[in-house]
């Protein structure tokens, strides 16, 4: 491929005359600009110019841009610009282009110092507008309960079968492996450093007490929340997208009790089920520890969790489990209600749904830690 | 962009595409002129989106030859497949746009990874392809999610343009477009296709494209190439899938509006 140029070819008073050779193409465009631009700082005011185009090879809608362009500056300039030696075939394209009406190219808005402060009054009502988004699902759902212990048959019992197998028995391999193995490295650095003031016992309290209160419930709300929360979230997203939830509603059926309440329902009776055996692993795990790095024996071990770890406890840690879900199923139901027409969106909403709903279960332990402790738990 | 009228631009022999068990294509053979419109027509489901697919590379083929611009892609360099793949522009079914990039980001997408162009220039083309497929410069910020079906079709178009291409691949491009638009968007291609020079290769089931677009038709059956020619052709062919195509109800009116035009 040849190159191309714009030359000048002479120049008086009030009209330069250029000279366009060789393929006007958009492999050449980047050296083109620079020269159309170079030609252009000649050309004065009033001034007009002569452009001959007959040597021109090759022309696409890049070159013929800048041609367009050449010819636009110097009329703005309130110069003239007469182009000679157009080939027939290129004519159709050079009419096209000179039909583009100029663009006003919008200039990005101004940073001032309010801009800051606007953001923060939008952040706050976005985040109002989330709770509230919330609340309303939440409501919208007890509704859908309501209304499915009314009239059992209209409950989407197989898909809340299909649910529980996958957030709940899909879910036992990992939960099991992620829980036995919190529970050991507990044991482990529980007898390390207890052993210097001679308190080998207290370790089980702390891994009993620890795992069956707070740990185990919270590490497996956490999993599911990453695991179950996010698949909500883009399966509800990615149907939002298609218009799946737009079909739903038109055939006079109710998103929220077809698609969310069992997928939240499903949540709720995983959620303390899963807690259980992530629990039970735990201990496993720290009695596995307790006795292969502690020098425990099982029994010993055994004994003691008994007599450390109360019925108390174990209900402690229990009931936060489906309080746990109903928050992990909410936001991931609300954030997936939430998502756009574009691919990006919805991976927005998928990780907004993770961290929101890992940051609210941790809140609700809290809440619950002060709580329990109120009321002497 | 200058090469001879009848000189092939697209060279298909002997191509076998299938999956699994089923074979979709059986040693077809096709060429595709320079310069010209190849509309491409057969039943639902009988392979037309494959052929296209397979030429561009993305279905692979069990045997068989296809040469674009002289060159196979199969033996092609890296740097041989990069400039045929410049030299293409495709418009898919659903037109495939970024979702989260913006009609003008779109457009620039194959200009910025292609060519280095000062960023002004690019968004001269940019409004001059949009305007150039009927759009406004006002769309060029809007995002894929706000554009209706006929929109995204000419987005897409301008973005299948974006390199001017001197081959451009049209696969449905004017389903689920209502006549009026659908008759718009043949005459832009038309009219595009005259001023930039390129050859179009068009998978289609508007019999009203066929007739107001396309220099020659194709028909695909049964895995091969069951009949080429003009309208005309069509029209007198004794192939059973090709005379219940063209004369059956839909092509009857088709004729009737052929005729009351000449």
């Amino acid at each position: 491929m040849s190159g191309a140029q714009l030359t000048l070819h002479s120049r008086t008073d009030d009209r330069i005359e250029l000279v366009a050779a060789g393929a006007w193409t958009a492999a050449q465009a980047n050296a083109l600009d620079a020269e159309v631009a170079g030609a252009l700082r000649l050309v004065k005011r009033g001034s007009g110019v002569t452009l001959d185009v007959t040597d021109v090879s090759q022309l696409d809608t890049y070159g013929a841009w800048l041609l367009e362009r050449l010819g636009r500056e110097t009329r703005s300039h309130g110069g003239t610009c007469i182009v000679r030696g157009l080939s027939e075939r290129f004519s159709g394209l050079v009419a096209a282009v000179h039909e583009v009406p100029d663009v006003v190219v919008a200039s990005a808005r101004p940073w001032s110092p309010l801009s800051a402060v606007a953001r923060i009054g939008q952040s706050t009502e976005a985040l109002a507008q989330n709770l509230a988004n919330g609340l309303n699902l939440l409501g919208a759902v007890g509704r859908a309960l309501v209304m499915a212990v009314m009239r059992p048959r209209t409950f989407r019992a197989t898909s809340l079968v299909h649910h529980l197998d996958r957030v709940a028995w899909q879910a036992v391999p990992i939960i099991l492996l992620i829980t036995f193995l919190i529970g050991g490295i507990i044991a482990q650095q529980g007898f390390f450093h207890f052993r210097k003031f001679g308190a080998d016992l207290y370790v089980v309290d702390m891994v009993g007490i620890l795992v069956v209160r707070e740990i185990g419930v919270l590490l497996v709300a956490i999993m599911v929340a990453g695991r179950s929360g996010s698949s909500y979230t883009a399966e509800l997203g990615s149907m939002k997208m298609r218009e799946e939830i737009d079909a739903i509603r038109t055939m006079g059926l109710d998103p929220v009790s077809v698609l969310i309440l069992p997928r939240i329902l499903a949540l709720v009776i995983a959620l303390p089920a899963l807690t259980f055996l992530g629990v039970m692993a735990a201990l496993y795990g720290g009695g596995l520890v307790a006795w292969l790095y502690g020098d425990m024996a099982p029994a010993i071990y055994a004994e003691r969790l008994r007599e450390a770890v109360t019925l108390t406890h174990f209900r402690v840690g229990m009931i936060k489990a489906p309080f746990m879900a109903m928050v992990i199923g909410i936001v991931a139901c609300a954030e997936g209600l939430k998502v756009q027409g574009s691919a990006a969106s919805l991976g927005q909403r998928t990780t907004s749904s993770v961290v929101k709903s890992i940051f609210l279960v941790i809140v609700l332990d809290g809440i619950f830690a002060i709580y329990f402790s109120a009321i002497g738990m | 962009m200058a090469t001879g009228a009848d000189e092939a631009i697209i060279k298909v022999r002997d191509l076998v595409v299938g999956f699994g068990s089923h074979v979709v294509l059986d040693r077809l053979s096709l060429d595709v002129k320079a310069g010209e419109i190849l509309g491409f027509v057969g039943a639902s489901g009988s392979g037309k989106t494959v052929l296209m697919r397979t030429i561009i590379g993305l279905i692979p083929r069990r045997s068989g030859r296809i040469e674009v611009q002289g060159r196979d892609l199969q033996t092609a360099t890296e740097e041989e497949r990069q400039t045929i793949e410049r030299r293409w522009g495709i418009l898919f079914q659903q037109g495939a746009l970024f979702s989260s990039l913006t009609v003008r980001e779109n457009l620039q997408m194959p200009m910025r990874e292609h060519l280095h162009l000062p960023q002004r220039l690019m968004d001269d083309i940019a409004h001059a392809k949009l305007a150039m497929v009927g759009l406004t410069p006002r769309d060029a910020e809007k995002m894929p999610a706000e554009l209706s079906g006929g929109m995204t079709k000419r987005v897409a178009l301008a973005r299948a343009l974006a390199l001017d291409p001197e081959i451009l691949f049209l696969d449905e491009p004017t389903s689920g477009l209502d006549p009026i638009s659908a008759g718009d968007f043949d005459a832009l291609i038309r009219t595009l296709q005259q001023t930039l020079g390129f050859t179009v290769f068009m998978v289609t089931h508007d019999l009203e494209s066929l007739r107001s677009v396309c220099d020659r038709i194709a028909v695909l059956a049964d895995g091969d190439i069951a009949a080429i020619g003009t309208l005309t052709d069509m029209m007198a062919s004794g192939h059973p899938w090709v005379r219940s195509y063209f004369r059956g109800r839909r092509g009857k009116a088709l004729q009737l509006g052929s005729a009351s035009r000449d």
